[in-house]
């Protein structure tokens, strides 16, 4: 069988999952199972299949596992989002159609996705700009301390992060592909440790601080650690050297500590991620609460789960006993309703995802090609690690998205824009020569 | 460049291990202690959406059931209003207040937690937010009776049938009708309203306690319902003089005449003559010293005995005045429900039946099952019962409780008249009886708080009449299984 062809039976799985998700929901509302469920399966399989079609004309050769992957997963994103509020349904599903069609524009435009070199340092002003844009006075909004909207005429709200982090990878890829050499070879040894020369170390320091800096304008330790872990990801396999990643988590690691001891709202991140059930952090504006009702949640669903719909969500009086259902705390609703093993299928999809992004890696025929897909790679599994960790309390809860599953615009297309960007490297992988 | 990739690509399989491996941890391992945890109100909730069972009395009148709130949440009604206030409770989980009564003791029955597969299947299905429901044995009509005869004086009646402790009547008063705003005010309330009389309150017992001595006497097989005692008054007992009522004096007395016209110095004689390692063993078969044997929360009853500083201590305790506990004064405090056991065990020629509220539980599959009658113990041989009985149904026709006579049916039964206050001239008067007694149906005590120079005789003998002949009525000696 094809590739092609391979990509497209594994679209059909996705879609029934879809069906049966819906029927699900129906079933535990009204108790009775109408064919509209149905008919989403027929119009998600349409829509799945569209870009599909855009796959097979435009990259040919491209990986025939990453597409239905996201399938799936923007599949159970938008049965849970329908099972939390059917209006935010329809929007994300609305989310799903523009964010195939960036899909679908990357995949036709960007054929030479090798051309973006030439705009690096551009596409690097330009992040840095949508990172420092939910600062500016009017435009910006915050959220729980942490600066990462903007707020669009008509009410929607965008997210420039979800943009930065693929221009920062663009960046980092073909910066390091140039500088990679000289990082090592005028490099000092010093007790087995590699010290690269203070004039490419500049750099290097430029883009840390510029971390702490984002630290400092965003607020945000996740969104941080996001762009950061990538960068040194970026790094290590440029360079080869564990040593430069290892001082730059050592460094990164001091900055966030002295951030969380002298930060007000990220301390209070960490003090509720040592003590959730303290009952003055409970109790306390952007405390634990959060944090608690997402560990409630998931002790409620066990291994099997209570079933989609059937999970406490509201309060009886009307409110959520769960915050922020559909973006953070996904991942809890997830486990809630379908357990353990759902939980570990929804990881279990993006560890897949991750190793069809680093077989594309290894597979790449030149540095800008390899780099870039272990940036795209890294920057979605460290965002994957940062919320889910951060709700199943591993590291304190940060408000990033859930890749492809959470609600929302920005974050949907940004990551259906990173998707199209590993297809295109893979297509051009493995082209036959 | 691929061995940094293969690296990188190792970190995060063990990144997304450590993930899973923290899913598990809050839904498998520690999944019991986040239910539990005081913050978690998600069992709350849950039981919010639950439809608990209804309670029922025996003729089906509906005692509680739940209703329709907010969302998808039930809230709890008492149709019958104050009627069985504290014996059937209350539940208010949303409004942050504990249950009580057969509420709290049939709990898990009334929210369908039982153990049966069956529901564990519905469980699986989604379907278990229906409660099981309780039948009880509780005659609306009789504890309207009760209730009425009460007239709002502080006290209580309970009666059960002695051959299967099948609990009829529980009433407490002051009474009030269960919802929240109530129960705030009942809070307040300096009559402790809230207050299940019937198995909390602490009593002296006065003369019913008669009862208990006799059956000690008479079982023990130092004495016969003929054995005659010193029934002079004054006579001196632990270095204090104790007076008969009006200081009537008695030479010679027999048992029968001690019962029926309450002589104490005579029982007082009895009791030292026995000792304390008899009247301790007479007490303990009776249940005094422990909380009863009810279908109830324990933490609403309280056990009969003599207390000091607030213990139940047992007669063998120096500290106890022998003498005057076996005619119920000292230190001896009881609830209605002990003394109602008392006359029951009697009754029941010697056998005491455990005290049962709950008849028929149906669960959430509408099987229903009977709560079985146990016996809580052997308390006396059937001929001291009937001994006992012979001298009782003489109180009734002859002595102090001549007030509780019924027409066409011989009614067993002793008064008591325990000395509040008296300066103030404030009593507490008891009866407690059991009737037809020849083949007792019913076995019953009443008191009342803090009467002004009432008797057992003149003032609770009465209302347990009034009780009696309507259970009487409703339960024409019909044998339950």
């Amino acid at each position: 069988m094809s590739d092609r062809n391979r990509e497209l039976f594994a679209l059909v799985p996705a879609s029934l999952l879809l069906v049966g998700g819906f029927a699900a929901v129906f079933i535990q509302d009204s108790a009775t199972l109408s064919s509209v469920s149905l008919s989403y399966g027929a119009v998600f399989l349409g829509l799945c299949l569209a870009g599909h079609v855009v796959v097979r004309v435009t990259v040919p050769h491209a990986d025939p596992y990453l597409f239905p992957i996201v399938a799936v997963l923007a599949s159970v994103g938008l049965v849970v989002i329908y099972r939390i509020d059917a209006d935010l349904a329809r929007a994300q599903a609305q989310w799903f159609v523009v964010a195939l069609i960036f899909f679908a524009a990357t995949l036709i435009f960007l054929r030479d996705y090798r051309k973006l070199e030439r705009y690096r340092y551009t596409i690097a002003a330009a992040s840095l700009a949508l990172l420092l844009l939910p600062r500016v006075p009017g435009l910006g909004q915050q959220a729980n301390g942490a600066f990462l909207g903007v707020r669009l005429p008509g009410g929607i709200v965008f997210q420039p992060t979800e943009f930065a982090k693929i221009g920062i990878v663009i960046f980092l890829a073909s910066y390091l592909r140039d500088t990679r050499q000289v990082l090592v070879q005028g490099a000092r040894r010093v007790a087995g440790i590699t010290i690269p020369k203070l004039k490419h170390l500049g750099p290097l320091l430029l883009i840390w601080g510029a971390a702490m800096l984002m630290l400092i304008f965003i607020r945000d330790l996740g969104s941080s650690l996001m762009f950061f872990g990538g960068f040194l990801a970026v790094l290590y396999v440029a360079t080869d050297r564990l040593s430069f990643p290892l001082i730059g988590f050592l460094m990164f690691s001091l900055g966030a500590w002295f951030l969380a001891t002298h930060v007000g709202h990220v301390h209070d991140r960490v003090d509720a991620w040592l003590n959730p059930f303290d009952p003055v952090l409970y109790d306390r504006p952007g405390g634990s609460y959060q944090l608690a009702q997402s560990l409630f949640a998931q002790s409620d669903g066990g291994v099997l789960g209570k079933g989609l719909g059937a999970s406490i969500l509201t309060l009886p009086g009307g409110g959520n006993l769960v915050p922020a259902p559909q973006t953070d705390l996904i991942y809890s609703v997830i486990t809630d309703e379908l357990g353990l093993t759902g939980a570990c299928g929804v990881i279990l999809c993006y560890l897949l995802f991750v190793a069809r992004g680093f077989k594309i890696a290894t597979i790449a025929r030149d540095s800008f090609s390899t780099l870039l897909a272990v940036g795209l790679t890294s920057v979605l599994a460290l965002q994957v690690f940062v919320i889910v960790g951060g709700v199943t309390r591993v590291i304190p809860l940060t408000g990033v998205t859930l890749p492809f599953i959470s609600y929302g615009g920005s974050s949907l297309v940004a990551n259906f824009v990173l998707a199209a960007l590993l297809l295109l490297i893979s297509d051009r992988a493995r082209r036959p020569a | 460049m691929n061995r940094p990739i293969t690296g990188l690509f190792a970190m995060f399989v063990i990144l997304f291990a450590v993930l899973v491996g923290f899913t598990s941890r809050w839904t498998v391992f520690e999944s019991k202690s986040l239910r539990d945890n005081p913050l978690n109100r998600r069992v709350l909730l849950e039981e919010l959406e639950i439809n608990r069972g209804e309670i029922k009395a025996q003729d089906g009148t509906v005692l509680a059931h739940s209703v329709k709130a907010a969302g998808k949440t039930w809230k709890r009604e008492y149709p019958t209003g104050a009627l069985f206030a504290q014996t059937v409770g209350w539940s208010y989980p949303g409004q942050g207040i504990t249950d009580t009564g057969t509420e709290l003791y049939r709990r898990d029955v009334l929210l369908g937690r039982s153990n049966s597969i069956s529901s564990t299947i519905g469980r699986i299905q989604g379907h278990k937010k229906q409660g099981g429901s309780v039948k009880t044995w509780l005659d609306t009509e009789a504890q309207k009776v009760a209730l009425r005869s009460l007239a709002g004086r502080a006290g209580s009646v309970v009666a059960m049938d002695p051959r299967t402790g099948a609990v009829r009547v529980m009433a407490s008063v002051p009474d009030f009708a269960p919802s929240p705003a109530n129960l705030a005010r009942a809070a307040k309330s300096s009559g402790s309203p809230l207050l299940n009389r019937v198995t909390q309150a602490r009593y002296p017992p006065g003369s019913t306690f008669k009862v208990v001595t006799a059956v000690a006497a008479i079982d023990s097989g130092q004495y016969t319902p003929t054995s005659t005692v010193d029934g002079k008054s004054p006579q001196v007992f632990s270095g204090v003089p104790l007076n008969n009522d009006d200081k009537v004096s008695y030479d010679n007395v027999d048992l029968t005449t001690a019962l029926t016209f309450s002589i104490n110095t005579a029982w007082a004689n009895v009791a030292s003559d026995l000792g304390r390692v008899t009247m301790a063993k007479y007490m303990s078969r009776f249940g005094f010293d422990s909380k009863p044997q009810l279908d109830y929360p324990p933490r609403q009853m309280t056990a009969s005995g003599a207390r000091v500083k607030g213990s139940i201590v047992p007669p063998t305790d120096d500290r106890v005045d022998l003498a005057r506990l076996s005619i119920g004064q000292d230190k001896l405090l009881v609830t209605p429900i002990q003394m109602m056991e008392v006359a029951a065990a009697v009754a029941n020629h010697g056998v005491l039946m455990q005290p049962r509220i709950g008849d028929q539980i149906i669960n959430t599959d509408g099987q229903s099952s009977r709560v079985l009658p146990e016996e809580q113990g052997r308390v006396m041989r059937p001929s001291t019962a009937l001994a006992v009985t012979e001298m009782m149904k003489k109180v009734v026709q002859e002595g102090t409780g001549t007030a509780a006579a019924l027409s066409g049916i011989e009614v067993a039964g002793k008064t008591g008249t325990a000395q509040i206050d008296p300066l103030q001239n404030l009593t507490q008067p008891w009866f407690i009886a059991f009737a037809p007694a020849d083949n007792p149906t019913i076995a019953i005590a009443v008191t009342v708080e803090r009467s002004f120079g009432g008797f057992g005789g003149t003032i609770a003998a009465p209302i347990a009449r009034d009780v009696m002949e309507v259970l009487l009525r409703n339960s024409p000696g019909r044998r339950i299984p």
